[in-house]
């Protein structure tokens, strides 16, 4: 018999709140987590915008020993890992003695990479940069922090997929519970939100310049958007075994019917039609479900031309004229790059438990491509018991995630 | 510096960076033990001592410095220079 792959706590730091009550209310009351950073624009940014989130001060929660080697998107992995936990109903006795797994996407650590380096080239000491810069500096930090810090000891490693890397984490945790390799896995997703990690990303003029309206900047799907904002924080989803949930009575929130990937073959950052339509044929396909069977679509729409126009010919070359409700939560978020994946996945299971669908916020006009679509603009009340989540990045990689109601 | 100036500023900056409070710190104890330092955190300690009194503390030294008594003493000297 097939093995099925559940949903069993969920936890999140992210700019629309620091606890699944707060972002379900966020999502609801369509509220925007975007601000303008006037450091940015000292730094010489193009964009100063950003989505805003505090770090998590966990002094007093973990040791000095134990903070030194987490770089900023540790911090809120942390947090929002021990809320999934919490809410799987595991404690440390379940974690130490059991092989849990750890899946989770990551692409940079780039202000521990940037503070080192800084040091180095000033004092010519590399002692001086200290025990904690390279466990900081590496893409695997958070996987490596989480592992140790929660005392994990199935399989640990970082996803790295760019802007698909957490729904990818998910993806691929799926399989390997599927195959009986694993019985329970801790996925999700990280980002930084620190200048340094994304300057590099706004002198590419990849971001809106709409800095006079800043929660009106980012519009995913809208004919006037011009560009993303970066944001970030982290996302927790605990996935396992159907049986093995069951066995111990945990909490089954959902189920993972489907995952859908593929790679463009084209150009490093356009992405194309091609590549994403069979992402989500693929999903489709594992999830052995049809169109109709989809009452969400979480978009990956980024508020870029390029990118949402060609998400939207993606998503009308599957399901054609058949109108299921499709939003980007991005409206709210920004873009929340390797994070979107994992935190996409909660906010749609937010809203699937809670029987609405937020606003695709600042979607006030369609272009050519997203009139052919059922995007609302408001929030609207709808029961769907089944969402399909996209998830794009850099170099053409594609992931698309299927979940049903549980 | 006094030594007495000096044991203090070693204290404090020790016991903020390590997160315990001065009072364990007297110069018998040993400073692993007291500050909780594996190989990591040692070096941290290290580059805290470089960095606050400019005072670069080699690897074959380290194990000539058990106690914090050890410490201000090698500062002082290497301080007096």
């Amino acid at each position: 018999m097939e093995r099925r792959v559940v949903i069993t706590g969920m936890g999140i730091y992210s700019c629309l709140g620091k606890t699944l009550d707060e972002v379900r209310e966020s999502l609801y009351t369509g509220k925007s987590g975007i601000v303008f950073d006037p450091v940015r624009k000292e730094m010489g940014f193009r964009s100063a915008l950003t989505a805003k989130l505090d770090e998590p001060n966990l002094k007093g929660v973990l040791s000095r020993n134990q903070r030194v080697y987490m770089a900023e998107e540790c911090k809120y992995a942390y947090v929002a890992t021990k809320e999934a936990l919490d809410n799987a109903g595991l404690d440390q006795d379940y974690l130490e003695k059991n092989a849990v797994g750890l899946l989770y996407g990551n692409d940079s650590s780039a202000d521990a990479v940037v503070k080192s380096v800084d040091t180095m080239r000033e004092k010519k000491d590399t002692t001086l940069v200290g025990s904690g810069a390279i466990f900081q500096s590496m893409n695997s930090t958070v996987t490596m922090n989480l592992g140790c810090l929660f005392k994990l000891r199935g399989i640990n490693m970082t996803v790295s997929a760019a802007c698909a890397s957490g729904s990818h984490a998910i993806g691929l945790g799926s399989l390997l519970i599927k195959w009986g390799l694993q019985d329970m896995i801790v996925c999700g997703g990280a980002q930084e939100v620190n200048p340094f990690s994304i300057g590099s990303f706004d002198g590419i003029s990849a971001f809106s310049s709409r800095e006079n309206d800043p929660t009106k900047a980012s519009r995913p799907f809208d004919r006037d958007r011009d560009g993303l904002v970066p944001g970030g924080g982290a996302a927790t989803v605990i996935i396992e075994e159907y049986e093995h949930a069951v066995k111990r009575g945990a909490p089954i929130l959902g189920e993972i019917m489907g995952y859908g990937f593929s790679s463009n073959g084209d150009h490093i950052s356009s992405p194309n039609v091609a590549g994403p339509t069979r992402s989500l044929q693929m999903c489709l396909e594992q999830a052995k479900m049809g169109i109709k069977d989809i009452g969400y679509i979480n978009a990956h729409a980024t508020s870029t031309h390029v990118g949402d126009t060609n998400e939207a010919k993606a998503i009308y070359n599957v399901f054609g004229d058949h109108k299921v409700p499709v939003t980007s939560t991005k409206g709210q978020t920004g873009h929340e790059m390797w994070m979107a994946g994992a935190s996409e996945v909660i906010y749609s299971m937010l809203m699937m438990k809670n029987d609405f669908i937020g606003a695709s916020l600042n979607f006030e006009n369609p272009d050519e491509d997203s009139a052919k679509l059922y995007i609302p603009g408001e929030r609207i009340q709808a029961h769907f018991d089944t969402f399909l989540s996209n998830s794009f990045g850099f170099g053409g990689t594609n992931s698309t995630l299927i979940v049903k109601n549980m | 510096m006094e030594k007495q100036e000096l044991i203090d500023q070693v204290n404090e900056v020790l016991a903020e960076e390590f997160e315990v409070e001065v009072s364990e710190i007297t110069p018998d104890a040993n400073i692993k033990e007291t500050l909780q330092l594996d190989s990591l955190s040692l070096v941290d300690m290290v580059a805290l001592i470089e960095s606050t009194f400019s005072v670069k503390i080699q690897n074959s030294e380290l194990s000539s410095i058990q106690t914090f008594a050890n410490l201000y003493d090698f500062i002082a000297a290497r301080m007096s220079k």
